[in-house]
């Protein structure tokens, strides 16, 4: 079952490369570790590697028991390890309606809030315009609203505009962090960019709109992927907004719907596991895809100037 | 060139060192500051609309008496008009000062300290221990690496019902403490333990993120540095404490801001850990997400107050946290 979580290690690439250089043959070389302190390396990353990925393997074997209370006597699953619980989720829940809604709402709030981020992005990278601290100060200030700012005038707005229980509504909300969001991510990776490229653009006649949309905007996917990424995993996993505004079960998204088991179906844990299971494989596997742009899109924006 | 435009617009000159070559166009940015403004338009109306609107409604809402009975509501046919009354600044001398107040807000508040002070304290030293280990090389290093991502990985609400489920009364752990003879605490209900569950799931589940962030900063620090200070006799400690630490500054700084915020704000973890069950162990967050929305009538009004002291509170921390990196010659670039 474990294979399901550990990607085979032949991902390897990306070591850093001047460190590693042999220059003195002879001695220890630099970064080499001595025997002992491999020893006790190994040790904790082991031990530390155990507890990451305990909850997980343990949700997974759980998923696998068939009573609702197996997971207070997990012993008895080993004799009677079945696959029902999937079979049920996917078959007689609204497994596949929660999974449309999550990737409705997840889907609209990254389109929309890619699009509407990247000229903002490209414009507080290179330009200097009056009002410039004053903007980013505020993009910095939306990142750190509490969900608890918004909810209630949120919800009183969406109500008076009937919004409350649709897709749109909820995608609404979650623009209102998505996009001063995106807009700060890509700013950090239009500053890689070198700027004499907007120099060329501009000899060959090119307005700054033009060099955008021409010049920049190809050379900067990785960094619209990373933002699209992070929008999509922040609504994909978003919980209070998506309790509160949701309304009709077949609405939930599936981190409302998972709820779902404990509070209406009288504690199915059973199916809840084979659910939980359900919906961390692929996220987690496509994570793994690209989770080497992730840390640093988000702190190109922090450390760069 | 460059000395005159700054004087000509009077301000921005120590933003950003003019560098050479750069003026000509500086200048021509200038003169169309319009492009700028064109292409920040589409954020600025969503802000506006999105953001700005809705908390100038909720501030609002903190000076009345609204609560879900006295909303405009619509019950089958019937649409009844809002009857809440403005009432000033009452509502925040309440959750601040007014009866029992100690308990509704200050002890939240501290919690909510504690919390935010010991989940970012461990995610830091537990992500830079990690960190440190997996910089060496060490055989299998990649594939520690890919493991100990994983809590990152997969969404929290779904790792978050895994440690509810060993965290039962007779989940998992308490068998293993069991079976070592060690007490078994109520994670789940017993409020001291609720609070060091808490911790521990957010500690879990935020540790990844640091120990990456950290990696990327260690592997920036130029080799050459340790190689100096090797020379000149510096010890292993002396090496991490001159080198290693002042390299990782501004990723430090970065992420460690990042972390107070996320934390401060953390939702998911401790109301999916817990739902209504734990009134002690709810932080600011989920305790005005609970008077808002957890209870009936829903008070609207008190919980649109808690959230303008929360998102004060991160304002001023913020305000702050960058008036120290920049006495300290650090930038957040921020």
């Amino acid at each position: 079952m474990s294979t399901l979580d550990t990607p085979p290690p032949a991902v390897v690439t990306g070591k850093p490369a001047g460190r590693t250089t042999p220059r003195r043959p002879e001695t220890r070389r630099r970064g080499e570790v001595s025997r002992g302190g491999a020893l006790g390396s190994h040790g904790i990353l082991i031990v530390a590697s155990v507890i990451a990925l305990f909850p997980v393997a343990w949700l997974v074997f759980l998923s696998l028991g068939p009573d609702k209370d197996d997971y207070l006597r997990p012993g008895g699953i080993w004799g009677k390890m079945t696959l029902d619980n999937y079979a049920f989720v996917l078959q007689e829940t609204n497994f596949f309606d929660w999974l449309k809604s999550s990737l409705i709402v997840s889907l609209g709030t990254t389109v929309i809030g890619v699009l509407v981020a990247a000229t903002t992005g490209y414009a507080v990278s290179r330009m200097r315009f009056p009002g410039y601290k004053k903007f980013m100060w505020v993009l910095l200030v939306t990142q750190m609203f509490p969900v608890a700012v918004l909810m209630v005038p949120m919800y009183q707005i969406l109500s008076d505009l009937q919004l409350i229980d649709t897709y749109f509504g909820l995608i609404l909300v979650y623009c209102s962090t998505a996009v001063p969001y995106c807009a700060w991510l890509m700013k950090g990776y239009f500053d890689t960019i070198p700027f004499e490229i907007d120099e060329a653009g501009r000899v060959d006649g090119l307005s700054p709109f033009g060099t955008f949309v021409r010049l920049i905007l190809p050379l900067a996917k990785p960094g619209l992927a990373v933002a699209a990424f992070y929008s999509f995993i922040t609504a994909f996993g978003e919980v209070a907004f998506a309790t509160t505004f949701m309304l009709d079960d077949e609405k939930y998204t599936l981190a409302v719907g998972l709820q779902s088991f404990v509070s209406e179906h009288d504690s199915q844990r059973h199916l809840m596991a084979a659910t939980a299971v359900l919906i961390a494989i692929p996220v987690s596997a496509f994570f793994y895809l690209v989770q080497k742009n992730l840390v640093a899109g988000l702190t190109a924006g922090g450390t760069k100037g | 060139m460059t000395v005159a435009i700054d004087r000509a617009t009077g301000k921005r000159s120590g933003e950003r060192p003019p560098r050479a070559g750069r003026a000509g166009r500086l200048k021509h940015a200038y003169q169309k500051y319009w492009y700028a403004f064109a292409m920040i338009v589409p954020v600025v109306v969503v802000l506006g609309v999105l953001v700005l609107y809705p908390l100038a409604y909720g501030f609002y809402l903190t000076l009345t008496d609204a609560n879900s009975l006295n909303s405009a509501r619509t019950i089958g046919v019937n649409e009844i008009e809002a009857t809440y009354k403005f009432i000033g600044l009452d509502n925040y001398a309440d959750i601040l000062w007014g009866e029992t107040s100690y308990d509704r807000f200050w002890s939240h508040f501290i919690w909510t300290i504690v919390w935010t002070a010991a989940c970012v304290g461990l995610h830091y030293t537990i992500g830079l221990g990690l960190a440190l280990l997996l910089n060496q090389k060490l055989r299998g290093r990649t594939f520690y690496r890919l493991i100990l991502i994983l809590p990152w990985a997969v969404p929290t609400f779904v790792t978050v019902f895994g440690w509810r489920f060993m965290l039962a009364d007779a989940g998992i752990i308490n068998s293993g403490l069991e079976s070592l003879g060690l007490p078994t605490p109520l994670w789940l209900e017993d409020t001291f333990w609720q609070r060091f569950a808490a911790i521990m799931v957010n500690t879990w589940c935020g540790v990844p993120f640091m120990m990456v962030s950290l990696l990327g900063g260690l592997q920036s620090i130029d080799g050459t540095l340790y190689e100096a200070a090797e020379m000149d006799g510096a010890t292993a400690w002396q090496r991490f404490r001159h080198v290693t630490l002042p390299g990782l500054r501004s990723v430090s700084s970065t992420v460690v801001l990042l972390g107070i915020i996320w934390t401060f704000n953390q939702f998911a973890v401790i109301f999916l850990l817990f739902g209504n069950t734990a009134p002690e162990a709810q932080i600011l967050v989920t305790w005005a997400y609970q008077l808002g929305f957890g209870q009936q009538p829903r008070d609207f009004a008190q919980s649109a107050a808690y959230g303008m002291l929360l998102l004060a509170i991160l304002i001023v921390f913020t305000s702050f946290y960058r008036r120290w990196l920049n006495r300290n010659e650090q930038q957040l670039a921020i």
